[in-house]
């Protein structure tokens, strides 16, 4: 369950948003500069809202009355981003294991190996980030994500910046995330073909407020 | 022309001090300068074009201005010299480690320039990208800011330690010129020529001088080109 309440105002743009989510896996569709980022972006604790209230499960990550705010690296919330965002000076095994490295609990939920062989990156372990197509990138940057062991997944257009027949190759393992990991997943989205693929939940973002919020049948 | 290249031991040892005072130099700023770079590229703060200024005077200002503040604070009857010496027995004015400092003050700037430079060139998302997989921001500056800022700091290193190797004015105003002490290569150079007979033994200390440059610069240039290699990006 994650209850998202956010206002925000900024010289050009508004954003209002009230959500409750509780499918495994929620689309936010919506046109480019309709907010989607931004709604990410305060989940993540990367921008701060004026008001509101964001809580996973049982734990609150904000609240201004409560004045609760946690850095982002105490969210425990996986983000996926359009271009990746690997480490460069890192091998991929690296860019891995860094999510590793520094936790705080150490409940890895998800073994190096079994993301490993999920994602089919074994044979890119020893590779610089430069080294990888556009696809592999994005398959690192999915499994490096899910090692930090988040109780939430976010991923951002993650694959626009790729051709069809990338994004072919990649769905299929963002459908075997969904379906095998036990992580609750936002994908953000401005292709509803992409999004029919991953789930029927899909919450609607337009000039900064929620549409609509529905399940499709 | 062959005793252009025999050096004595008076001269070599002009070069060891030289070395030393340059790098104790780039010893003492490595750490402050760095912070004060990150703080001029990540933060924005009230007052952050003064800082920014203050650390740039010396590169402006004729060295003799800082030389003579270093003297009026640092001296030993200064405002926090006649307490380092009361207190610590430390004595600054006319020591080697008034040289460091002197050149230190000098060499800051160039430091800092490089590494804000540097630091602000990296990817901010990559930041984000290693806070969201649960690296607290300081841990998040050691393993990526700094690594990825890495040439530019070396570039800073070889500025400064050149610097310090050519500083002359607010040495010379600091802590005099005082042989085996305080006479870096400039400050020897400049007494031999103002000697008889003077004009061989300057000349072999500006070879010394130029190779020492040119060494600098290739060194430079070679781990520069290690530390794009390390983060990824083929340089040429």
């Amino acid at each position: 369950m994650i209850e998202v309440r956010a206002q925000l105002k900024r010289q050009h743009f508004e954003l209002d948003v009230d959500l409750h989510l509780d499918q495994r896996v929620t689309a936010i569709y919506g046109p480019s500069g309709a907010g989607k980022s931004t709604l990410l972006s305060i989940i993540a604790g990367i921008i701060t809202p004026d008001h509101g209230r964001i809580v996973i499960g049982e734990e609150c990550l904000f609240d201004r009355v409560e004045h609760i705010n946690l850095p982002i690296h105490k969210r425990r919330i996986g983000l996926v981003f359009q271009d990746g965002r690997l480490f460069p000076h890192l091998t991929v095994e690296q860019n891995l294991s860094y999510a590793l490295k520094y936790q705080t609990q150490q409940n890895h939920q998800v073994a190096f190996k079994e993301i490993v062989d999920l994602l089919e990156v074994s044979e890119l372990l020893k590779q610089r980030p430069h080294q990888l197509s556009g696809g592999e990138k994005q398959r690192v940057a999915l499994g490096r994500a899910l090692l930090s062991a988040p109780r939430l997944l976010m991923l951002d257009e993650p694959l626009a910046s790729l051709d069809e027949r990338l994004k072919d190759q990649i769905l299929p393992y963002l459908k075997k995330v969904a379906d095998e990991i036990n992580i609750p997943m936002i994908y953000v989205s401005h292709s509803s073909e992409e999004i029919l693929q991953m789930t029927n939940h899909i919450v609607k973002v337009q000039s900064g407020k929620v549409k609509t919020s529905f399940l499709i049948e | 022309m062959f005793e252009l290249l025999q050096f004595t031991p008076s001269e070599l040892s002009i070069l060891a001090l030289s070395l030393k005072v340059a790098g104790f130099c780039v010893l003492l700023i490595l750490v402050p300068a760095i912070i004060v770079a990150w703080i001029l590229a990540r933060k924005s703060f009230y007052g952050k074009s003064l800082l920014d200024g203050l650390v740039h005077l010396p590169l402006v200002l004729p060295p003799v201005v800082p030389g003579f503040l270093l003297l009026l604070l640092l001296g030993n009857q200064g405002l926090i010299g006649q307490y380092l010496h009361r207190v610590f027995g430390v004595s600054l004015a006319f020591t080697w480690a008034g040289a460091v400092v002197a050149s230190a003050v000098m060499a800051f700037p160039l430091m800092v320039r490089s590494a804000r430079l540097a630091i602000s060139q990296v990817d901010r998302n990559l930041e984000v990208a290693a806070q969201s997989l649960g690296t607290n921001p300081m841990r998040v500056f050691f393993t990526i800011t700094l690594p990825l800022a890495m040439p530019g700091v070396i570039t800073g290193l070889i500025l400064a330690f050149s610097r310090s190797l050519g500083e002359f004015g607010a040495t010379i105003t600091f802590v005099g010129n005082i042989e085996g002490e305080t006479r870096t290569l400039p400050l020897a150079i400049y007494s031999y020529t103002q000697v008889p007979d003077g004009d061989l033994p300057a000349m072999r200390l500006v070879i010394l001088s130029m190779a020492l440059a040119l060494g600098a610069l290739m060194v430079s240039d070679k781990l520069e080109r290690n530390a794009y290699k390390k983060i990824g990006y083929a340089h040429d």
